[in-house]
Parts: structure tokens; sequence; C-alpha cells
């Protein structure tokens, strides 16, 4: 049985989105019962590693509903195949849980999703930021984030020939 | 002592212009290389072009032996803090080489997390110039910067205090964007 046969036989209803582009088979699930999903993805579908957290700003893209998309790539490392996961969140306070809990890469993507979409973690052992400064304020994947930032970039000491 | 006295190999000179001498033919480089243009260091000191005849080679990755950095790619707000460390962990005398556009303006990064010219916040002697730079350039940049300490430099480094501001140019003013789009349009009615 295969992984989006086993999803439909244990999630029946119609919450859950299967589709297919190219090779990718992706599964779209409601934000709630995310957690339960990848466990059981985990633990009955062997899908043991997770290979991707990532997240899309649909702002202003035609026909979305949802403002932020999560993607969680997951991986099973004995049949080598792979699965997309994908749900939905929204804006004044994004939440997802953690999944760290399932698997320990889950802890530096997630801390990557937060610092440049503002999407929180709950559950997750220490959300810092990862890639920008700590004292950084905005999100800058964020469609409303300007690309040349909002002046973030001059406030360092300078270091001058006399006193070095 | 008379002149004559001297045997033919011996010949003098000042101790600043020895010392200047024996520092610009043993540079250690420091290699700060964190993008593109790292790929073209690692090219320089190889086989094929052999930064090695020049004296040059000794790459070494503590700080603590080096006198001569070369900042090879652009460098990301957070990286700057440890830029900075790993400078003032490097003892007198030293020089900086800015190697490619990124290290010296910033390149085609215009964006929020990058630093627009490392000579900002770091005092830089000598800028190579591309995208990347060919290792060419870079060895024409530390011959240039060998002239530079062999002509330049004293013993005790006295050269260095007087220098209290980053040799890189002031921030650019935005309203410097407004001026000269203004000075064109003056000069397009006029013709
Ligand atoms: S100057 Fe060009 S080659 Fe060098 S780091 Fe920047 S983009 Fe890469």
């Amino acid at each position: 049985m295969s992984a989006e046969e086993a999803l439909k036989a244990t999630y029946p209803g119609d919450e859950l989105t299967f589709s297919q582009f190219r090779d990718n088979r992706r599964v779209v699930v409601p934000a709630g019962k995310l957690f339960e999903i990848l466990a059981f993805l985990k633990n009955e579908q062997h899908f043991d590693m997770l290979s991707e957290i990532t997240a899309v700003d649909y702002l202003e893209y035609e026909g979305a509903k949802d403002r932020f998309g999560v993607v969680y790539v997951l991986v099973n490392t004995k049949t080598g195949e792979r699965l997309i996961l994908k749900t939905h969140v929204n804006d004044p306070e994004p939440l997802l849980p953690s999944v760290y809990s399932l698997w320990k890469s889950a802890d530096w993507l997630e801390r990557e999703v937060y610092d440049m979409f503002g999407i929180r973690f709950s559950g997750h052992p220490d959300l810092r930021r990862i890639l920008t400064p700590d004292e950084f304020t905005a999100y800058p994947l964020r469609k409303d984030y300007p690309l040349k930032g909002r002046g973030e970039r001059h406030n360092f000491p300078v270091i001058t020939r006399a006193e070095s | 002592m008379a002149m004559k006295d001297v045997p033919d190999n011996v010949f003098m000179t000042s101790l600043d212009a020895a010392a200047s001498w024996a520092r610009s033919n043993s540079l250690w480089p420091m290699p700060f290389a964190t993008a593109c243009c790292g790929i073209e260091l690692m090219a320089t000191a190889s086989s094929r072009f052999d930064l090695a005849r020049f004296g040059a080679e000794v790459m070494r990755f503590s700080p603590r032996q080096c006198d001569l950095m070369i900042v090879a790619g652009r460098v990301a707000m957070k990286m700057l803090p440890v830029l900075q460390r790993i400078w003032l962990q490097m003892p007198e005398p030293k020089w900086c080489i800015s190697m490619g556009a990124c290290a010296c303006t910033g390149g085609v990064f215009d964006t929020y997390a990058v630093v627009q010219g490392v000579d900002r916040f770091i005092p830089v002697d000598l800028y190579v110039p591309g995208c990347p730079p060919r290792p060419e350039q870079l060895m024409a940049g530390i011959i240039a910067l060998q002239d530079k300490i062999k002509n330049g430099g004293t013993l005790n480094g006295t050269e260095f205090g007087k220098r209290t501001q980053p040799t890189g140019p002031a921030p650019f003013d935005l309203d410097e964007l407004i001026r000269i789009r203004e000075a064109n349009e003056k000069l397009v009615a006029l013709n």
C-alpha cells in the first residue's frame, strides 16, 4: 500500500488533497491535523528522514486563500520514496506544532523557517534566529519586506588602523 | 668606520627599510573566503598559478600567525563581527586585501544582509577589482601590496597610528541619487 492510500484509509473525509507533478507526490493537510499525520507517516509508513522544511509566502498570489504555506519533505530511507506535505497558516500569529520530537533534523530547519518567515513552532526546544543576527527584528523572506532591508546593515563598530 | 673596511657582501640600509623588506617578502595570508572569490583564491595558491613564487603562500588558518588578511567573497551581516574579531586577533603589523566586487562594495548583492564594502568597518590597504578577479589579478594585487609595504613601512609601525579613519568611502548619501537624476534631467532639457 502506498503512503497516499494509507493516509486515505486512516484519515477518511475530504480534508486531505493529493496531487502529483512530474515525480513529486504531494499532500495538502489541515494545520490542525499536521502533527498527527506526520507522526503517522513516521511511525507507520517508515518516513524516517525529514529532509526539508520550508515555507512560501502567498501574499498577493492569485487565488491564494492563506498567507503562508509550510512544506515538509519526507524521505523513506528503505525504499527511497519521497512525500511532500504542505499545510497553511495565517497572519497575525502563524503557529505550528514543532516536529522536533519526531525528527531531530527539524531543529535547524524550523529555526530557519522562523527566522525567514516568522512562523513559530510550539514545543521547539530552542527557537532562535539562525541566519540573521539575533537583534534583527524583521522576517526577510516575507513578501512585504523590502529587498534592501530597512537600514539594518550598518550598525557595527568601525575599526580603524590606529586602534586595531 | 671607513667605507673601505666594509667587505663586498655587506650593504648598509636603515633598520626601517630592512624590516619592511623582510616583511614584504614573507607575507602570511589569512584567507577569509566566504564565496565564489574564495575559489579563485584557492586557485591562486594552487600549482597552476603558484602564489609561492612571490613569498606569500603560507596560508594560515590561525589569525595569530598571519599578517595579511584576504577578504575574498561577500560578507554577510552576521559574519562581520567574526571578520572584525579575526582582524583584531592578527598581530601587528598587518595588511588587508579586499578581493572582488563583493568585498569591496557589496557587488550585485544590494540586499538587507550583505555588507556594502568591508572597508566601512575594517581598514583595507588594497582593492582587487573583478567578479571574480582572476588569480593573476590577485597576484598583481599582492605584488603591489609588497611594493607598498617595502616603500612605506617603519620598524615599529608608526605609519599606522596616523590613520584614524577606515580607508573606505563615507557612507553613500541617498540624496545624491536624486541630485544626479535632477542634473541628468537638466542636461536632457538643455540638449
Ligand atoms: S565578487 Fe563575484 S565572484 Fe567574488 S564573491 Fe562576489 S559574486 Fe562571487
